[in-house]
């Protein structure tokens, strides 16, 4: 008795075979086609901004007359949200992540402050935005000042710190730990000298990465009601601000009314995308410089 | 008598000694003392903080908890007074919504409908593309193909949604109008698609961890019996990656409800009830922003309607996380 057919298999064999390096020409070319619609939108932007960027745009103050706009008061204000976001968020980030890696128990609350916390990565960042609006703007009465963008941003990329943070203390091996406590080393003594100067570059580029999420963040500044308004610049966290994504979204609104609005907006851009590409950068050099240490 | 005078000095000078070194015992005596006090008490110093970090990393860790809490409270607490004014039964099927004209009305359904027509074109997009593109990487795809493309792949998810709203408003709509001159210049396809772009590598690499972890001993039992590539990927691995890629899809969709920025600027700013994908239309999102944009006096009813339909935004994701990690839990294939 047969139980293969060779003459049907043979007969199939071929348009199976075809079936298959036709369908991965076709995946192939689903992946490429991301890539190719990044590389369009990077051509647009450079093709369109590049040439708006000079000295004076980027130290120049907001003006309605598009050849003489600067975004200088766009740039102060994103770098003074980076000085509130940064340490608000590494601060509660890594203080989360060593309660829940390193002192809470294994029960309910500890499990409970975990699902918290990814349910919290879910939310839409604009509810983050009323959030802001309703407790830092208005019931801390901070208006919308660079306090209050800061502190709505810190608590939108919190959880991407504290998960970073935990996998950064998790990576620490446990003998480490345990030599710590052979010398009689006390638990914090051990965490403090121990076991977060090991951790330090992965919550570094946790920290870099939720950073670099937080200044591209447009919708909860726009709930705020942060002004494109000719404000004078900011000199301390209590004055009202503009920054680099606000800017460039008041100007792609008005670019139906003028034209060039739309290159200032592509401008922009070009130094926001500069801006993360850095941050990212740094955070790959750490990743790579301090990969397996131990 | 001279060795005995001697013998004095000697012993005087012992007794000297002696009493010296009585001295300098009785000194290091009390040296220990105290350092076994300070000792004791930095001991006591060390174990007060040993005592203390605890409680200060619950207050910090419960930061995050309070954060929830402060969302659920103040959208449901200004949710609230809102259907205190407009009946809860209306806002939810009204499918009129005017809330600056002189007699407003809040019927939240042109708002659903913006949201729900732009999130699924934008997974029409988002899903097919991004699980041919898992596929790839994760079958087809060599080591270094894969090291190459990867990291592309996430700077296309780490670029700022105000560059997508950007783009969609200043090039994809153009291009489309240039192709159909019966859209129009802000309407929800345009930014629908971009989204769908936006959410491709966030598919693309969580179905692709999905099925990475199927193991290989299945796909080579697969291919030991004859089956070609892609028989192995249809047959064997994507069922047994099916919930990772569900859920991945899952999330893409609560990505898409809450993304705000691209059609804010591309769609516009029609509140009307429609389903023509080549109007303009208002999604939740986009609404939160025009409302809090145009500085709603606190305590206004266009004011409080932000936070119902925040309200609403909210649930529809937390029930979209809550299926994802529901359905990759669920029906997970264990090997």
């Amino acid at each position: 008795m047969k139980y293969i057919d060779d003459v049907q298999v043979q007969k199939r064999m071929s348009s199976r075979v075809t079936k298959n390096n036709v369908l991965k020409n076709l995946f192939l070319a689903a992946t490429l086609f991301g890539l190719v619609v990044l590389a369009i939108l990077l051509i647009r932007v450079i093709s369109q901004g590049a040439a708006w960027i000079d000295w004076n745009f980027l130290t120049g103050r907001l003006s309605t007359n598009a050849d003489r706009a600067g975004i200088m008061g766009a740039i102060l204000g994103t770098s003074w949200l980076m000085l509130i976001v940064i340490p608000v968020t590494i601060f509660i980030g890594v203080g989360t992540a060593i309660y829940l890696e390193l002192y809470a128990k294994k029960g309910k609350f500890q499990s409970f402050v975990a699902t918290n916390i990814s349910n919290l990565a879910g939310v839409p960042s604009i509810v983050y935005g009323l959030l802001g609006l309703t407790i830092f703007v208005r019931a801390m009465d901070f208006g919308n000042a660079i306090i209050a963008g800061g502190l709505t941003l810190s608590l939108l990329v919190l959880p991407i710190v504290i998960v970073a943070a935990q996998e950064a203390i998790r990576a620490v091996p446990q003998h480490l730990s345990e030599a710590s406590y052979g010398m009689g080393a006390t638990k914090w003594q051990t965490v403090k000298g121990i076991i977060l100067p090991a951790a330090i570059p992965g919550i570094l580029t946790g920290s870099i990465l939720a950073l670099s999420r937080a200044i591209g963040e447009t919708a909860p500044l726009t709930v705020l009601g942060i002004p494109a308004l000719l404000i004078p610049f900011p000199g301390n966290i209590f004055d009202t601000f503009t920054a680099l994504p606000m800017q460039i979204y008041y100007w792609t609104l008005d670019s139906s009314l003028v034209q060039e609005y739309a290159y200032l907006a592509a401008a922009t851009i070009i130094v926001l995308l500069v801006l993360l590409f850095l941050l990212n950068s740094i955070a790959i050099i750490i990743r790579n410089k301090f990969q397996q240490r131990y | 008598m001279l060795s005995s005078c001697c013998d004095f000095y000697t012993l005087k000078g012992v007794l000297h000694k002696m009493a010296t070194n009585s001295d300098l015992n009785k000194k290091n005596a009390v040296n220990v003392r105290d350092m076994i006090a300070e000792k004791k008490k930095k001991r006591n110093f060390s174990n007060v903080t040993e005592k203390m970090i605890p409680t200060i990393l619950i207050i910090i860790a419960s930061i995050s908890i309070l954060t929830t809490v402060g969302i659920i409270y103040t959208l449901l607490a200004e949710s609230i007074e809102f259907f205190k004014i407009v009946p809860i039964w209306e806002f939810f099927t009204g499918t009129v919504l005017k809330p600056l004209s002189q007699n407003p009305e809040f019927g939240i359904l042109p708002l659903i409908t913006g949201t729900v027509i732009s999130s699924i074109i934008a997974m029409l997009v988002a899903g097919p593309i991004g699980l041919m593109s898992a596929i790839y990487l994760s079958e087809y795809a060599s080591d270094k193909v894969r090291r190459t493309i990867k990291p592309l792949l996430e700077i296309l998810a780490g670029i700022p949604t105000i560059v997508y709203g950007f783009f969609a408003f200043t090039f994809v709509t153009p291009v489309i109008r240039s192709i159909f001159p019966a859209v129009e210049a802000t309407n929800i396809l345009s930014p629908g698609i971009v989204m769908g772009v936006m959410i491709i590598p966030m598919i693309a690499s969580l179905s692709e961890d999905a099925m990475t972890a199927v193991p290989n001993s299945m796909r080579e039992g697969a291919l030991a019996l004859g089956a070609t590539k892609l028989e192995t990927t249809f047959r064997v691995v994507i069922p047994a990656a099916l919930s990772g890629i569900i859920s991945s899809f899952v999330l893409g969709i609560s990505r898409a409800i809450g993304e705000t920025m691209i059609v804010t600027i591309a769609s516009g700013s029609s509140k009307n009830f429609t389903f023509d994908i080549t109007q303009s239309m208002q999604t939740m999102t986009a609404y939160i922003v025009e409302v809090s944009g145009g500085d709603a006096p606190a305590g206004s009813t266009i004011y409080y309607s932000l936070y119902a339909v925040a309200l609403t935004l909210f649930v529809f994701t937390l029930i979209m996380n809550l299926l994802a990690r529901y359905v990759s839990r669920k029906f997970r294939e264990e090997y």
